[in-house]
């Protein structure tokens, strides 16, 4: 009787082994797929959720760059930061997006114009990667609008706007991050880290910024008959500090987007991301309060915008102590880097554009090749960082792509700026702008009805 | 019938009104105005350009009064303005030649009221 028992037993374990044996290969691909197709849905989710975040850092830019400019000139700042992302949103469909992201032919891409050859399919992800992408390229050119800011002819601003966005922003940005789609850049085969585009977005406005306030020249009443830089005060700081925030935001969308993923990851980067603005900002407050005696108002908030810009490169692969640092630096540099531009290179950059995205974003470029530290976050097998023993390869490689930024960026934006000159004119005459633009170029006035007490 | 002007510290409006109503003087009209006097300005900085402000935030009032009323409406825009400090404002009085009340057509001392 317990005989026949046992060999029941085993025949249930055998034949039970049998059962468990076959089904779960059907149930575990099922599950695969299933988990793929969430996966894959999660991502678009998400990334398309960081593109629109990324969006509203329009508004930030709008709120940053009226409030550090004059209430005479309110309509014209705002009118160039809707326009300059209306025609930089077609200008990037059109042309942008298939040079950027195309099967490249070395230089740039050719294919994907207009979104060709991408399906309705649900589970396509090249409509996720074009908003994102967009969104991307209307930052890089509503850097420049501060900069020229109070004195650009009205239509000079909306042509510089088809430029930046059908073929400076892209194809620089080829070299750099084309193999996200069917491009393969150079400067991506030699290795360069540029994560979410301290160079590719930031630095490359940042530099047509400096092309474009160069060209101009500085505002009426800028600098005395001594060379003496005079204070042009903004006339909202409110706005100025609401739209950082608004900025702050966004960026929560521009690095932790970047990983087109949705994990962990979102949380680490989100953290680092954090880190380095907080940083940057109580440095520049600090900096500012030892040279001016007093904590600054708008260099704190441009030290937070610099922690931001500085950790956009490394947002990945740094650890989190790396993008203190980093933020804490860039916070500094920005403060040293207004007085040099405002002082001694005597370029007249209203809201500090060249300073917060150019030289900041050079920086955190550079950085990557101080602190990356993949190693020690575990997602590669060696750091490449100077300082976490990586030796000196991949700050050479970094040097390289902000050289290719600059020269491209300035060297182009001078080109671009000057034909503007030349042709329809760049600058507003002298009465226009002791008027103010609002008035002369928009007819109309950003704060009918209140008093405004300065020139 | 005179016009009193006065000058004062932005901060130092409300007491003046206590201190005017207490004295029974119930009209007055108030402007915000820039203003420069003993007190000279002080300095401001703006991304890491100091510069000298020198026309100051001041309030001015304006109160037409008849004869009898302009004594107690100096002292009680004095009650309610002096901290003692440098800046604590100036004030004016004038001759009135004459008043008129829109909605009456009245004139003179009664126009005041």
């Amino acid at each position: 009787m317990r005989k026949i028992i046992y060999v029941l037993l085993l025949l249930c374990v055998v034949g039970g082994g049998y059962a468990f044996g076959e089904e779960p290969t059907a149930e575990a691909n099922a599950i695969d797929l299933l988990r793929e197709e969430m996966q894959n849905n999660i991502n678009i989710v998400w990334t398309c959720v960081a593109a629109f975040l990324v969006f509203f850092m329009q508004a930030g830019f709008a709120m940053v760059e009226a409030g550090f400019t004059r209430a005479k000139n309110a309509v014209n700042i705002l009118m160039k930061n809707l326009m300059d992302f209306s025609i930089g949103t077609i200008a990037f469909f059109v042309i942008g997006f298939g040079l950027m992201f195309g099967a490249t032919n070395g230089l740039f891409g050719t294919t994907d114009f207009m979104a060709s050859g991408v399906s309705g399919d649900g589970a396509h992800w090249d409509w996720t990667f074009l908003i994102f992408q967009t969104v991307f390229a209307g930052t890089a050119a509503t850097i420049v609008s501060g900069a020229m800011a109070g004195r650009t002819k009205f239509k000079a601003y909306l042509c510089y706007s088809v430029f930046i966005c059908a073929f400076i922003y892209p194809i620089f940005g080829s070299w750099a991050w084309g193999s996200l789609l069917n491009g393969n850049g150079w400067l991506e085969k030699i290795g360069f880290c540029d994560f979410a585009g301290s160079t590719v977005v930031h630095s490359v406005g940042g530099w047509l910024a400096l092309a474009g306030a160069i060209v101009l020249g500085p505002r009426l009443g800028k600098y005395g008959p001594d060379g003496k830089p005079k204070a042009i005060l903004g006339h909202n700081v409110t706005l100025a500090a609401l739209g950082v925030f608004i900025l702050w935001f966004g960026w929560f969308g521009f690095n932790p987007g970047s990983t087109t993923v949705g994990n962990g990851e979102i949380g680490r980067v989100a953290v680092v991301t954090n880190l380095a603005a907080a940083a940057g900002a109580i440095v520049a407050m600090g900096v500012s309060w030892i040279i001016g005696k007093k904590p600054d108002g708008s260099m704190s908030l441009n030290g937070a915008l610099a922690g931001l810009v500085g950790i956009t490169a490394g947002c990945y692969t740094v650890t989190p102590v790396g993008a203190m640092m980093i933020g804490a630096m860039a916070g500094a540099i920005v403060v040293f880097s207004v007085y040099f531009i405002d002082g001694v290179l005597k370029v007249d950059d209203p809201v500090g554009a060249v300073s917060v995205h150019g030289v900041c974003g050079a920086f955190g470029t550079l950085a990557c090749g101080l602190f990356n530290a993949e190693a020690v976050l575990g997602i590669g097998d060696a750091n490449t960082g100077l300082f976490y023993g990586g030796g000196i390869g991949q700050l050479g490689v970094q040097c390289a792509g902000v050289l290719a930024c600059f020269a491209w960026a300035f060297g182009l934006g001078l080109v671009l700026f000057i034909a503007i000159k030349k042709t329809i004119g760049i600058r507003v005459t002298t009465e226009e702008e002791l008027k103010g633009l609002d008035v002369t170029e928009h007819g109309m006035e950003a704060y009918h009805g209140f008093q405004i007490f300065n020139s | 019938m005179k016009l009193i002007i006065a000058y004062i510290q932005p901060h130092r409006l409300d007491e003046v009104k206590k201190c005017l109503a207490q004295a029974d003087v119930g009209k007055m009209s108030v402007t915000n105005s820039l203003g420069c006097g003993s007190q000279k300005g002080y300095h401001e900085s703006y991304r890491g350009v100091s510069f000298d402000v020198n026309l100051l935030k001041k309030v001015r009032i304006e109160i037409a009064v008849n004869n009898d009323f302009v004594d107690k409406t100096v002292e009680a825009i004095i009650a309610g303005a002096r901290t003692g400090e440098i800046g604590d404002g100036k004030i004016f009085i004038i001759e009135l030649a004459e008043c008129i009340r829109v909605r009456t057509g009245e004139r003179g001392h009664d126009a005041i009221g």
